[in-house]
C-alpha cells in the first residue's frame, strides 16, 4: 500500500502541483434493527476506496475510485489534476493553502471490547429482549431496538511528507416504544431518539447503556403521553435535559461557527451563517455563564479522532468564553481569515468525499447547579426531554424544536406530564437568556451520527457534551398548525 | 459503465454461489461528478467511480443483507458465506412471506442519454463561467452546484428476476444573492441538452433583484407556493403516509380514511415511474415494474404503494416501490406527481389580496406525523403580495402547518408544472424528482420570522 501511495505522491511532485494528498479508507459497518419482535434489518457493509485531492495553481481537483490498483490510482490522479486545471478559470482569487508540518503517526480509538468480536447472537438477543419488554405493555404498537458498530481504517499521506494511519471504532444502541391511539402517535426513546446514543468506544459502551433496564419505563411513558395534556402555548422558563440541549448546541452553535458556512461556501445546500468573521472576539453569543469548547480529544466523544483529514492533530479549542465568541471551526484553507492556523476540523465521509469543516465534540461546559436546585428555583416553566423534531433557517437564526416529553414546573416542582412539546427562538437571544447550567455530575456526552452537510451529501459523526440548562422567556407550544 | 451483460453475469454468479432458500443480488454502479460554486467562484470540483453490491439472502424467513464494493470472486464467495451465517443465527421474521416470485416483463424505456459524457470538467466550467458573467452584469453573486452522473441498476434473484437499466442525470441548483435578497432556480433532467442556463439564471436573478427584504409579522396568510415548495410538502406526505408500511403500522394519516375526501377536490396526487414528464424509472430495487398509484383523486384518499414485503402481508402484489434493502422506512414513493390545474401563476398572484409568495422551503421537519404537521423556513425568494401584485421581498418566515389542512384550503392550481429535485442523497447516487404545479392556499400558518 505504501508503495502505491508513494507512487502517486511522486507523480504529483513531478507534475509540480501546489499540494496533493491521498486518503485510503476502509469502512466496516454492522447494523441490527429489531421491530415488534422481528429482525427488521441485519446488515454488514464493507466499503473501501481512495480519494486524491490536488491543488494546482490555486484550484482544487478531487477524484476517487473504489478500484485500488496502481493503474487506477494513476488514472484517478490524472483526473483530479484535469479537474483542477479546468477549474483554474473560475477559481476566484485562488486558494491560499498554508503548509503544515510533516506528521508520521498512528492513532487508534482506545477500546476495551471490539464490537466486531462480540457474537452476533449476543447482540441480537439483547435487542430482542429489550424489544419484547417494551411490548409487554399492550398499548405499545411499535417497539424498536437498534445497534450499530462501525470501524474505519484510514491512511492519509500528503506531498508534505505526512503519513498518518488511524483506526476509529464507534458503536451505539437505543430502543423506542410507539403508542398509537385515536389518530395520535407518541414515542419514547432511550437513551436518545433516532437510534440511541453513540460513542467512540467499544462494546463496553453498549453494555453500560443497560437498554433492558429502561424498556418498561419508556413503554409506560409513551402510553401516558397519549393521555397527557398538550404543551401550553406561552412565553415561559424552559429547562432542557442534556440530550435535547446537545441538539440545541449542534444546530444553533455547532453549525453557525463552521467557517466554511460563515464564508458562504455551503450556501447552495446547508446554508450560511449569521456569524461574520469580524464578530470573533467581541460578539456576545450567550450569557456570561455560557462556555463552549470544540474538543476533538474528549475521550469517547463521537467527534473524537487523532488527526483530521488534512493531517492536522485533534485539538481542544475554546469557542465561546464567558458568553463571547472567541473562535470558529477552521481548516487550513480558511483559518487565515481569522489570522489563525487550522484547528483541525476537516473530515470527509469516506474515500469518495472531500473533507469539509465538521463539528468535532462541541461541548457546553458544566455550571454550578444541581438539576434539583434548578427546578426548585423555578417558579413556573417547563422541563423538556429527548428530541423529536428540529428545524432551523439557512443562517441558523430562527430555530424550532419538538421533544418527546415534557413536564410542567410549578412553584419549584415538576408537575404534570405534557405532550407534543415545542419551543422556538432566535439563536443569540436564546443563549443570552441562559441563567443556569447544571454541574459536572449531570454532564453527559451525546453522539450525533447523522450530521448532514455538503454536496454530494456527507454524513458526519459528531459529539456534544452538556448538562441540563435553564433559559428564560422562551416561546413554548408552537402548534397552531395542528388545530 | 459496466454494461448490461457484465452486470447481469456478475449478479447471476452471486446468486448461483448462494445456497440460501431465496437470494437477491442488486448492483449499483456510479460514475459521477459535481462542481460546486459560491460567491461566483468554483471551490469544489469532484468525481467518483464506484460499484456496490447488495446481497439479500433468506433462509426460512431469516433474512440478512450485506453490502460491499469488493467485487472480486473470492470476496464475493466470502460475502455469500457471511450472509448465510448471519441469516442462520437470526430469528424468523414471521411477517415475511417471500421475495418477489414472479419475474415480470420490465417496460423498455430509454433513461440514458449518451451526451451525458459531454459534461467534461472543461465543459461544465464553461457553463458555470457563462453563468458568472450573466450574474456579474447585474452585480450579483452566484452559489450553487452542477452535478452529473451515469448510474446502472441491475437486479437478479433466485426466482428468475432479471432486470437492468442505465440512467443518466444532471442537476443544477442556483442561488443568486444581493443585499440580503436571494433568488433560486434549479433544473434536473436525464438529458444535458435540456439545460438552458440563460433561463435558469434569469429566473433566479429576477427574484434577487427585487431588493433588500423587509420584516413582516408572522400569522396566517394566503400563500402562493411555487412548485419547489409544493414538491417539498408532497415528499413529506410520501414519507409519512402514502405507503403501505405506514398504514400497516397505524402511523399514516390515511389509516381508516380511504374513500373519504380529506383535501380539496382540486388536489390529485399520484406516483408514476413511467411518466416521461418525471425522471422515469421502469422498475424498483426488487426488479418489479413500476405501476401508477393514486393517493388523492380529486381530494379523496385512494391508495398507497407496496413493495413485496408489505404486499405479501395483505395478499396484494407489489406496486413496484421496493427500495434498497434493508428498507425499514417502507415503500416510499419516489416519482410523485401533483396534477396541474387551470390557472396561470400570474392569475393566481392577481387573485391574492394580501399574502405571501414562497419560492422554496428549507430544513423542513415533522412536528406531528398523523396530522402531517410540518415546520420549516422559507428561503431564496419570499415576497409580500398586496392587491394582486408582488410588492417586496420579505425576511424568511417559519411555517408550522398541517399539509393536509393546507391542501384542504387549495383554491387554485397552476396549469404548468415543473420537475423538482434535491439532487444527490447521502452515499449513493440515484436522482429522483417530484413533478408539481404551483398552488394557492387560502390560509397558511407562519409561526415565526428569521431576524436578529
Amino acid at each position: 500500500m505504501k508503495t502505491l501511495i508513494q507512487n502517486i505522491l511522486d507523480i504529483a511532485r513531478l507534475k509540480r502541483v501546489d499540494y496533493a494528498d491521498i486518503r485510503i479508507v476502509h469502512r466496516r459497518t454492522e447494523e441490527i434493527g429489531v421491530k415488534n419482535g422481528n429482525v427488521e434489518a441485519f446488515t454488514h457493509d464493507e466499503d473501501s476506496g481512495f480519494g486524491i485531492r490536488v491543488l494546482f495553481q490555486g484550484a482544487w481537483g478531487f477524484a476517487s475510485s473504489s478500484k485500488m490498483t496502481k493503474t487506477e490510482m494513476e488514472t484517478v490522479f490524472a483526473k483530479a489534476l484535469k479537474i483542477a486545471r479546468a477549474s483554474l478559470k473560475v477559481r476566484g482569487n485562488g486558494v491560499v493553502y498554508p503548509s503544515a508540518s510533516e506528521r508520521v503517526d498512528q492513532y487508534r480509538t482506545p477500546i476495551s471490547i471490539d464490537p466486531f468480536k462480540i457474537p452476533s447472537e449476543k447482540k441480537l438477543n439483547l435487542l430482542l429482549m429489550s424489544d419484547e419488554m417494551m411490548r409487554r405493555n399492550r398499548n405499545v404498537k411499535i417497539s424498536e431496538a437498534f445497534m450499530g458498530s462501525y470501524k474505519t481504517e484510514k491512511t492519509f499521506a500528503s506531498t508534505e511528507g505526512s503519513y498518518i494511519e488511524q483506526e476509529i471504532v464507534e458503536c451505539g444502541a437505543g430502543i423506542s416504544a410507539t403508542a398509537i391511539d385515536g389518530g395520535e402517535i407518541q414515542v419514547r426513546s432511550y437513551p436518545n431518539s433516532f437510534r440511541g446514543n453513540f460513542a467512540t468506544k467499544g462494546y463496553e459502551w453498549i453494555e453500560a447503556l443497560a437498554l433492558k433496564d429502561h424498556a418498561e419505563r419508556i413503554a409506560e411513558e409513551a402510553v401516558q403521553l397519549l393521555y397527557a395534556k398538550p404543551c401550553p402555548s406561552k412565553v415561559t422558563t424552559l429547562i432542557l435535559d442534556n440530550s435535547q440541549l446537545a441538539l440545541q448546541i449542534h444546530e444553533s452553535i455547532g453549525h453557525p461557527i463552521e467557517l466554511d458556512r460563515v464564508l458562504g461556501t455551503e450556501a447552495s445546500y446547508a446554508g450560511t451563517s449569521f456569524v461574520r468573521p469580524e464578530m470573533v472576539g467581541s460578539f456576545k453569543y450567550g450569557a456570561e455563564i455560557v462556555n463552549v469548547v470544540a474538543d476533538a480529544t474528549y475521550p469517547g466523544g463521537l467527534g473524537t479522532f487523532g488527526y483530521d483529514d488534512e493531517g492536522i492533530q485533534a485539538q481542544r479549542v475554546p469557542i465561546i468564553s464567558q458568553g463571547i465568541l472567541v473562535n470558529l471551526l477552521t481548516s487550513r484553507e480558511t483559518a487565515h481569515v481569522l489570522g489563525k492556523e487550522s484547528n483541525g476540523t476537516m473530515r470527509a465521509d469516506g474515500w469518495n468525499r472531500i473533507p469539509l469543516i465538521r463539528m468535532t465534540n462541541i461541548n457546553l461546559e458544566p455550571g454550578e447547579w444541581t438539576l434539583e436546585n434548578m427546578i426548585s428555583d423555578t417558579e413556573e416553566g417547563v422541563f423538556l426531554s429527548t428530541n423529536r423534531s428540529w428545524s432551523i433557517d439557512d443562517k441558523r437564526i430562527n430555530f424550532q424544536f419538538g421533544t418527546e416529553i415534557g413536564w410542567e414546573i410549578k412553584k419549584g416542582r415538576l408537575g404534570e406530564m405534557i405532550k407534543n412539546p415545542t419551543y422556538t427562538g432566535i439563536t443569540p437571544r436564546f443563549w443570552n437568556s441562559c441563567d443556569a447550567i447544571a454541574n459536572k455530575d449531570h454532564y453527559q456526552m451525546w453522539g450525533t451520527p447523522n450530521c448532514g452537510k455538503g454536496e454530494p451529501g456527507q454524513v458526519a459523526h459528531v459529539g456534544h457534551g452538556a448538562s441540563p440548562a435553564r433559559f428564560r422567556n422562551v416561546q413554548v407550544g408552537v402548534m397552531k398548525g395542528s388545530d | 459503465m459496466t454494461g448490461k451483460e457484465a452486470c447481469l453475469r456478475l449478479l447471476k454468479d452471486v446468486v448461483q454461489e448462494s445456497p440460501a432458500d431465496q437470494t437477491e443480488a442488486l448492483l449499483l454502479t456510479e460514475d459521477s461528478s459535481l462542481t460546486r460554486f459560491a460567491k461566483s467562484s468554483v471551490h469544489q470540483h469532484v468525481a467518483e467511480k464506484n460499484r456496490t453490491l447488495i446481497l439479500r439472502v433468506v433462509i426460512d424467513k431469516r433474512i440478512a443483507v450485506l453490502t460491499t464494493n469488493f467485487l472480486d470472486r473470492s470476496s464475493i464467495r466470502d460475502l455469500v458465506k457471511k450472509a448465510i451465517s448471519i441469516a442462520r443465527i437470526q430469528h424468523p421474521n414471521e411477517d415475511f412471506v417471500s421475495l418477489p416470485k414472479q419475474p415480470q416483463p420490465v417496460p423498455e424505456i430509454n433513461t440514458f442519454h449518451k451526451n451525458i459524457n459531454s459534461l467534461t470538467p472543461y465543459r461544465k466550467v464553461k457553463v458555470i463561467n457563462d453563468l458568472f458573467k450573466m450574474v456579474k452584469e447585474k452585480r450579483l453573486q452566484a452559489s450553487g452546484s452542477f452535478s452529473n452522473g451515469a448510474v446502472e441498476v441491475a437486479v437478479v434473484s433466485s426466482f428468475g428476476v432479471e432486470a437492468y437499466q442505465r440512467y443518466s442525470d444532471f442537476v443544477f441548483h442556483l442561488i443568486v444573492e444581493k443585499d440580503g435578497g436571494s433568488g433560486y432556480a434549479s433544473y434536473v433532467s436525464r438529458d444535458p441538452a435540456q439545460l438552458d442556463i440563460d433561463s435558469l439564471a434569469k429566473e433566479a436573478i429576477e427574484k434577487a433583484l427585487r431588493g433588500e427584504p423587509v420584516q413582516i409579522e408572522p400569522g396566517e396568510y394566503e400563500v402562493i407556493l411555487e412548485p419547489y415548495a409544493v414538491s417539498e410538502l408532497l415528499s413529506f406526505l410520501g414519507y409519512l403516509g402514502f405507503h403501505a408500511l405506514a398504514v400497516q403500522e397505524g402511523r399514516s394519516f390515511f389509516c381508516n380514511e380511504f374513500g373519504k375526501k380529506l383535501v380539496d377536490s382540486r388536489v390529485t396526487i399520484y406516483d408514476d415511474g413511467l411518466d416521461p414528464e418525471g425522471l422515469q424509472i421502469p422498475f424498483d430495487f426488487e426488479g418489479i415494474p413500476k405501476q401508477r398509484v393514486t393517493f388523492f383523486e380529486e381530494g379523496v384518499a385512494k391508495g398507497v404503494t407496496y413493495d413485496s414485503f408489505t404486499g405479501n402481508r395483505e395478499g396484494k402484489n407489489s406496486t413496484g416501490h421496493g427500495l434498497i434493502a434493508p428498507n425499514t422506512e417502507g415503500p416510499i414513493p419516489i416519482n410523485l406527481f401533483m396534477q396541474g390545474g387551470e390557472s396561470s401563476l400570474e392569475e393566481m398572484v392577481r387573485s391574492v389580496r394580501k399574502g405571501i409568495y414562497v419560492t422554496r422551503f428549507h430544513y423542513t421537519n415533522v412536528v406531528e406525523p398523523m396530522k402531517a404537521v410540518l415546520t420549516g423556513m422559507t428561503r431564496d425568494g419570499t415576497f409580500l403580495i398586496e392587491e394582486g401584485e408582488i410588492k417586496m421581498p420579505i425576511k424568511n418566515l417559519r411555517f408550522t402547518e398541517s399539509v393536509l389542512r393546507a391542501l384542504s384550503r387549495v383554491s387554485a392550481v397552476s396549469r404548468d408544472r415543473r420537475i423538482c429535485s434535491e439532487g444527490t442523497v447521502y452515499s449513493r447516487r440515484f436522482i429522483t424528482g417530484v413533478v408539481a404545479p404551483a398552488i394557492k392556499v387560502d390560509g397558511f400558518n407562519f409561526s415565526g420570522v428569521s431576524a436578529l
